[in-house]
């Protein structure tokens, strides 16, 4: 029997919604998980004695995160992490919607693996979960998987996750196969035997430690030759965590052209440069590897100006062992989540861009890649909604993640901006303590 | 056989329908139409090609275009002499140019000739002083398949032109599906191909289709299905992922069907992959399946080739008024 669940209504809130533009105090009522009415005439007034009003205090209230690009680890390496402890990070981190890489094991290149994500999805409410599929079986970068099948049971797009679709035959026959489909592939752009045995960048830093180092260049060319191919076959393409100017410049040439191409980062990648590394501090080991200083400027104005049109977590669980060895074993990535929100802040903060503008690589732009009704305060939209305090001071704390992993080179960090409450379909998943 | 017929009819070979006019292939058609009743009589041997060398000369295996050429060719009186490419001296290192001397050298008055690489048979045309005709080169072309395919519409539908026919399948690597688009597109019909995007060459809508890549909206008030067979090897995962999943979007059933005209007809250049390109249901269906129609067509459109480009040398020999 269905149970009727009380209207919920945000009253006295500072409406931000990237999708409109719309950036004013108002509130905004759900009923039955969706919004129904946004804007500054709904005031918690007229309305049923049963509904439950959350004043919220001038705070900012937008749509809840979309995290375009997440590893949950499940299924095959459940220790790290799982559906449900992601979904709780999710949750605390105001990230509503998470889609995650198909590297799990098995790898989900087949109906029933997305099904399987699709079913524990639905057992976690905590947030929404999609998924990806391989581009290729087993990620071998050799043979299709089968996109149509895969399109109609729910995979958003297609990825091989970490791994460059590196052959130029087969990247051409994806890009040219999904058109069928109208789904998106998304590059990890990256030239393989250029970035064989690297393990950060390339450059002075690299040479005084010791560590073999993998070219900026690496980065670009797979995307130069990829915009060759998206060209030619018409397909739309998105670079996964861009890390150097040389791609942005890239991406922005192909955009003045006409291409059907996007891309994403990652707050690393603006946040921090390769000196991060330091004494061998495998917590800043990612892949692409931090870059120098003028790449991560470079990356911080792209993000700014829209050039970059998402930033997504890339949230990477990994646990002791695969992070306290020598910095040449170290499984690369870093837990994102939790930080997504305050390290995007960061440049609001630093005058590099506008809240709204930040908001929408984090909400309305990947939602609208990747054909999802959420991240957007519209009427008739979800209700997926986070509720924050922009300008909250306070520290990166690692060890209050819900996260199963701890691995995130912020931690101790001084940070401003706090999730106070995070809403899906209408449901509080998260309310902050205080 | 009107000597009239014959006069539009202007080349030494057939080697694809390209360079082909309206009036040629109508004039191949209107031949092929007098071998259809012939062949459906009793008595099925004429004197024709009496005294004259047919060499089918595959280099890829063929049953059913090596039958239908032999059956045409002794059917109208002529020696038919067949010369498989795995039994022949091509398998020593005999390049095709050396093979088509050493074949001329003993005098045949037609070669019909079937290659795995586009461009073969009309290399060979050069060297020899026969008429050839193709019987498939690599993707290339496949003209009398196209003449065939054509008869059996004309003769069901009374007409080409004006008709709405869908080729569906491997376009990239079908010489079937590139001689019928000239051919249907010169005769007026209008052609839309219907492929996952793998399977289709680049620049296929300069020939003069319309691209689909859904083959529901692209069958949608079609007259014709045409279904082109898909090689197992190509569905790995190279250009297809899967047969299920080649079935399941591009695969011929009721289903994808009725989006079709109601009395939408389905040919098929046979041999079939019945489950991945077609269902059995579709294809066994005598109302709408001419698939073995088909194979009829095909023995009189090659009688009524070997009887056009015989027509010269037997005018000149005989002086019996044809030119």
């Amino acid at each position: 029997m269905a149970t009727l669940r009380r209207p919920l209504v945000l009253v006295n809130a500072r409406l931000i919604d990237p999708a409109s533009g719309r950036d004013e105090t108002g509130g905004l009522l759900v009923i039955d998980g969706r919004i129904v009415e946004v804007g500054p005439w709904v005031n918690g007034e007229g309305l049923p004695d049963e509904a439950e009003v959350v004043p919220c205090g001038g705070h900012c209230l937008a749509p809840g995160l979309v995290d375009m690009r997440v590893q949950l680890r499940e299924p095959g390496e459940e220790h790290m992490e799982t559906i449900a402890s992601g979904a709780a990070a999710a949750a605390a981190g105001g990230v509503t919607t998470m889609v995650c890489l198909p590297n799990t094991d098995p790898i989900i290149d087949d109906v029933a693996a997305v099904e399987f994500i699709a079913r524990r999805a639905r057992e976690t409410r905590l947030a929404k979960v999609y998924c990806y599929a391989a581009v290729t079986r087993r990620l071998e970068g050799r043979d299709l998987v089968e996109m149509g099948l895969l399109a109609e049971s729910g995979a958003l797009a297609f990825t091989d996750g970490l791994k460059a679709v590196a052959d130029a035959q087969v990247m051409r026959r994806a890009l040219s196969y999904v058109r069928a489909f109208n789904r998106l592939i998304i590059q990890h752009p990256e030239e393989p035997r250029l970035a064989e045995g690297g393990m950060m960048n390339s450059g002075e830093l690299a040479t005084r430690l010791g560590l073999s180092g993998i070219p900026g260049a690496a980065e670009v060319m797979m995307i130069e030759r990829d915009l060759h191919l998206v060209a030619m076959t018409g397909a739309s393409y998105h670079a996964a965590h861009l890390s150097t100017a040389a791609a942005v410049e890239a991406i922005r040439g192909a955009k003045a052209r006409g291409l059907p191409v996007t891309c994403d980062t990652q707050p690393a990648y603006f946040s921090l440069n390769e000196t991060a590394v330091g004494d061998y501090r495998t917590f800043a080991k990612l892949s692409p590897p931090l870059r120098g200083e003028a790449d991560r400027q470079a990356i911080a104005a792209a993000v700014a100006d829209g050039t970059i049109d998402c930033v997504a977590s890339d949230h990477a669980p990994h646990d002791q062992e695969s992070k306290r060895v020598p910095f040449a074993h170290a499984a690369p990535g870093i837990i994102g989540l939790e930080t997504l929100l305050p390290l995007t802040l960061q440049l609001y903060h630093k005058g590099q861009g506008r809240l709204i503008d930040l908001l929408r690589r984090v909400t309305s732009a990947p939602a609208d890649l990747l054909g999802l009704p959420q991240g957007r305060l519209a009427k008739g939209a979800p209700a997926d909604l986070l509720l924050f305090d922009p300008d909250r001071p306070g520290r990166i704390e690692v060890d209050r993640f819900r996260s199963k992993s701890k691995n995130s080179p912020f931690d101790g960090d001084p940070i401003q901006g706090r999730v106070l409450r995070s809403v899906v379909d209408g449901r509080t998943v998260f309310a902050a303590a205080d | 056989m009107s000597a009239a017929l014959a006069l539009r009819y202007r080349h030494r070979h057939l080697l694809g329908i390209q360079g082909l006019s309206r009036e040629e292939i109508e004039a191949l058609l209107d031949i092929s139409e007098t071998y259809v009743a012939f062949n459906r009589g009793a008595d099925k041997k004429r004197d024709l090609l009496a005294g004259r060398t047919l060499i089918n000369l595959f280099f890829e295996n063929s049953t059913r275009t090596r039958t239908s050429f032999e059956l045409a060719g002794k059917r109208l009186g002529g020696d038919v002499i067949n010369m498989q490419a795995a039994s022949s001296s091509i398998k020593k290192g005999e390049t095709l140019i050396d093979t088509a001397m050493t074949l001329n050298a003993m005098h045949p008055d037609v070669l019909v000739v079937r290659h795995p690489e586009s461009g073969a048979v009309n290399l060979l045309s050069q060297k020899v002083d026969c008429a050839v005709i193709n019987a498939g080169d690599g993707s290339h072309e496949h003209p009398t398949q196209a003449l065939l395919d054509a008869l059996t519409i004309r003769r069901r539908r009374g007409r080409l032109e004006g008709l709405l026919v869908a080729i569906c399948g491997d376009i990239l690597h079908s010489r079937v599906a590139r001689s019928n688009i000239q051919l249907l597109t010169i005769m007026g019909a209008r052609v839309r191909v219907i492929a996952p995007p793998t399977l289709l060459p680049g620049g296929i809508e300069r020939m003069g289709v319309e691209v689909f890549y859904d083959m529901r909206r692209g069958l949608a008030d079609c007259d014709i299905v045409m279904m082109l067979r898909l090689q197992t090897e190509r569905m790995q995962g190279a250009y297809v992922p899967s047969i299920r999943e080649y079935f399941h979007f591009y695969g011929l059933d009721r289903e994808k069907l009725a989006e079709a005209r109601p009395d939408a007809l389905i040919m098929h250049p046979g041999p079939m992959n019945r489950g991945v390109e077609i269902d059995s249901e579709v294809a066994d269906d005598i109302d709408r399946s001419l698939i073995r129609e088909q194979v009829e067509m095909g023995v009189a459109v090659r009688m009524a080739c070997l009887d056009l480009l015989t027509r010269k040398l037997r005018s000149n020999e005989d002086g019996d008024g044809d030119p």
